[in-house]
Formats: C-alpha cells, structure tokens, sequence
C-alpha cells in the first residue's frame, strides 16, 4: 500500500468539541485543495462528531487508523467547497 | 381581578364582524371559534393569528406591528403551537383587526374542537439534522385541513428528524421525518466512522474488517451514519414520515405512539383524511374527548386500525401501541 502524503498535521488529542473541529476548519481554510491534512482526535465524542462536520464541509476523509490509546488518526483530502444542501 | 364575562354576556354588545357566519350580536362562548379569546378584562380579547410552522414572512409581521400598535396592547405573546397572540383587543375594533390584517395577507387562527393550525421545526432548508420538508407540509395542511370542524380539539405537528423538536408524540396526530439508511459492501472501507457517529449502538463495526453490522431495531433513523459515512457507502434511499397518533397535553397528557413508516409526502393528506372521519364519525358518542381517549378503548382501537388499514394497507405497522397515559399529576 503506497503511503499518502501528507501536508500538514494537527494533533487535537484532549481537545474538545467543536474546538477540535474549528482547528480543523481553519487549518484547511490555508491549504491549497487536494492537500492533505493529517488530524489525531480522541475517540468518543470528537470521532462521533468531528468525521461528519468535515464532510459537510466539503472536504474527504481518506484513511481512518486507530492509535494506540484512545485516539484516531484522520487524513484529511481538502475539498473545493461546502457541500451542504 | 374580577371576571366580567358574565357582564358582557348579558349586556347583549353589537358587532359588525362576521364571526362563523353571524353578524350582529355577539356570543362570547362561540368566539373563540374565530381565534378570539375572551380576557379577564371587561370587553377585551387576545386575538390568536395564523401562523402555519411557526413561520412568519416579515412582511406580515410588520402588518401585525402595525395593527397590534392601533388596536392591541403593547406586546405580543407567543402561544404555545408557535402562533402570535395580540391581547387587549376590544371587540369593537374586530372588524378593523380583521380587514387590516388581511391587507397584510394575515390571517386570523382558530380555536375550539376543530383542526388546529399545524406546528412544525423549523425546516430542513437550513437546519443541518432536518430530513423532511416539514415547513412546507405545514403550509399544504393549514391550507387544506384548517378549521375542520371535530369532535375535540385536533392538532397535528410536523417534525423534521427523531430529535423531535416539534414533539410528535403530544399531538392527535404528528409526523416525524426518517431515513432508513441503506450499506453499500463495495465501496465500504472499513473506516469505522459510522459506528462512532450511530448514537444508538445501531451500527457496530467488525473488529476485524471494521466493516459495519446494522441492527434496525436499535435504529431511529436519524441519517447521523449517512452524513459522516467519507464514501457515501451508507445512503437514504428510502425516507419518509413516522406517524405518531392520538397524543396530548394537557391536565391529562397521552403519549401518541407509532403507528406508520416512511410515509411519503403525498401519502400525509390521505392519512389525515382517513384519522379525521374516523374521528369525526365515531368521535360525536363520546362528547367533547380527544381522539387519543377513545383509541384507548381496546374495540375502538380495533375499528380504528381497521379503517386505517383499508386505506392505507399495508403503510400501517403491525401490532401498533395504542396511546398511553403519561400521568403528571398523581405519581
């Protein structure tokens, strides 16, 4: 399996919702689309949540990993725009 | 304060507005038919508006504030199924209420055992939870149900997702919008986030593959798995209305319970149709009750179904629980 490159990264371990999700939003508001950011969040809550606000922002999830411990690590394709109806 | 109802009840006042047909003498017990709600206060009422879905367009409400300015007091309240309410009108000034009301398209609601105006959430156009178009079910009911004469009072709400904001389970007759998610294998990663974003436990991932497994029984169809799923493999292809029938509030609340699924938009007026003669028919032998205390009676629920089934077939659930008592009072 080819590694996916990645751009940029944000490690939001311990941060809360939404907090965890407006570091995402802002982070790929500087990044160019198709570039891919790579976030850790914890799971429960932020995994429930966080997954589907980034979709409704338009953007791709391209790969889930759980780590060790109690979190999950996202790669994150920027996408060109809000999808939401 | 004193009540003086029963001063104006015997004082015989004039009116020059048409109420259920009649001009001329007024009888206070039947206005409130017409939206007119007699106050403690001599000659005074709180005229109740029409506001389908809670809805207001600004060009109506800037009417209402114009009206409420000349003849109403100085607020106005907001009824409980989200209609605005103008107190301290004097019956003398019904007439000019009405037809100034109308120049702003603005009409006047209904009280007393008929169809009520309908409530609904806010909409789905931009609340990101919403499934179905529950605004525009309201405008289409208020225009076509409105005002119908029933044995009871009759409301009916529309709910856009299972959270239930409209509360579906409290009216004699409530819709709640649903999507039955639908799995595609194929394009399915493995990624889990749709059993983290089910909050019902109705989807668990496989700890091998983490593809899902889906339990429907635990579902409430909330799309929650369809909105986060990153490959679109969990869709809605089938979404529709939860049908709630024969709750209340009130000094003796019910709790209406499922009675139909997925109903389709088209299929809303056939099945209010089909709930309001039947209540209409058999409801006269009982007086003044809602139709949720006669489905209690286990023969009466029968007949209902059975009516319901004729014309709706199979849209109906099997082994539907009659309304039940959620008692506030002696617990």
């Amino acid at each position: 399996m080819t590694e996916i490159k990645v751009d940029d990264r944000l490690d939001l371990k311990g941060v809360v919702c939404p907090i965890n999700f407006v570091k995402t939003k802002l982070k790929l508001e500087e990044m160019q689309d198709g570039q891919v950011l790579e976030v850790i969040i914890d799971d429960g809550e932020p995994m429930q949540n966080v997954p589907r606000s980034i979709k409704e922002e338009g953007h791709k999830i391209i790969k889930v990993e759980k780590l060790s411990g109690n979190s999950f690590r996202l790669l994150i394709k920027k996408g060109g725009g809000n999808l939401a109806r | 304060m004193q009540d003086s109802f029963i001063a104006d009840k015997t004082n015989k006042v004039k009116i020059d507005t048409e109420i259920e047909g009649k001009v001329g003498e007024i009888d206070f017990t039947t206005l409130k038919s017409g939206g007119l709600i007699k106050q403690r206060q001599k000659d005074m009422f709180t005229v109740r508006l029409r506001c389908p879905g809670g809805r207001v367009p600004l060009s109506k409400l800037e009417k209402i504030v114009e009206v409420a300015k000349k003849y109403a007091g100085d607020y106005v309240h907001l009824s409980f199924r989200q209609s605005l309410e103008l107190p301290y009108v004097d019956y003398r000034n019904f007439k000019a209420v009405y037809d100034e009301l109308a120049e702003g398209s603005q009409k006047v609601a209904s009280c007393g055992p008929r169809i009520r105006v309908p409530t609904a959430c806010s909409g789905c156009e931009y609340n990101p939870n919403g499934l179905m178009d529950t605004q525009k079910m309201a405008k289409l009911v208020d225009e076509r149900f409105f005002a119908q004469e029933m044995p009871h009072k009759f409301k009916i709400s529309f709910s856009g997702c299972p959270i239930d904001c409209a509360r579906t389970n409290e009216n004699d007759l409530g819709f709640q919008g649903a999507v039955k998610p639908e799995w595609n294998e194929e394009t399915c990663t493995g990624c889990r986030i749709c059993s983290k974003a089910c909050r019902e436990g109705a989807i668990v991932s496989d700890s091998e593959s983490g593809k899902p497994v889906y339990y429907p029984e635990k579902c409430l169809y909330c799309a929650d798995c369809i909105r986060a799923c990153p490959t679109d493999s969990w869709q809605g292809k089938v979404k529709g209305w939860i049908v709630r029938v024969g709750g209340r509030h009130g000094r003796h609340p019910l709790s209406g319970h499922k009675i139909a699924e997925f109903i389709l938009d088209e299929d809303v007026p056939a099945f209010i149709e089909t709930v309001t003669e039947w209540y209409a028919e058999n409801g006269k032998e009982y007086g003044r009750t809602r139709i949720g205390a006669i489905l209690q009676i286990p023969e009466r629920w029968d007949a209902f179904l059975k009516t319901l089934r004729k014309r709706l077939g199979d849209k109906i659930i099997e082994n539907p629980k009659p309304p039940s008592k959620n008692e506030i009072h002696f617990e």
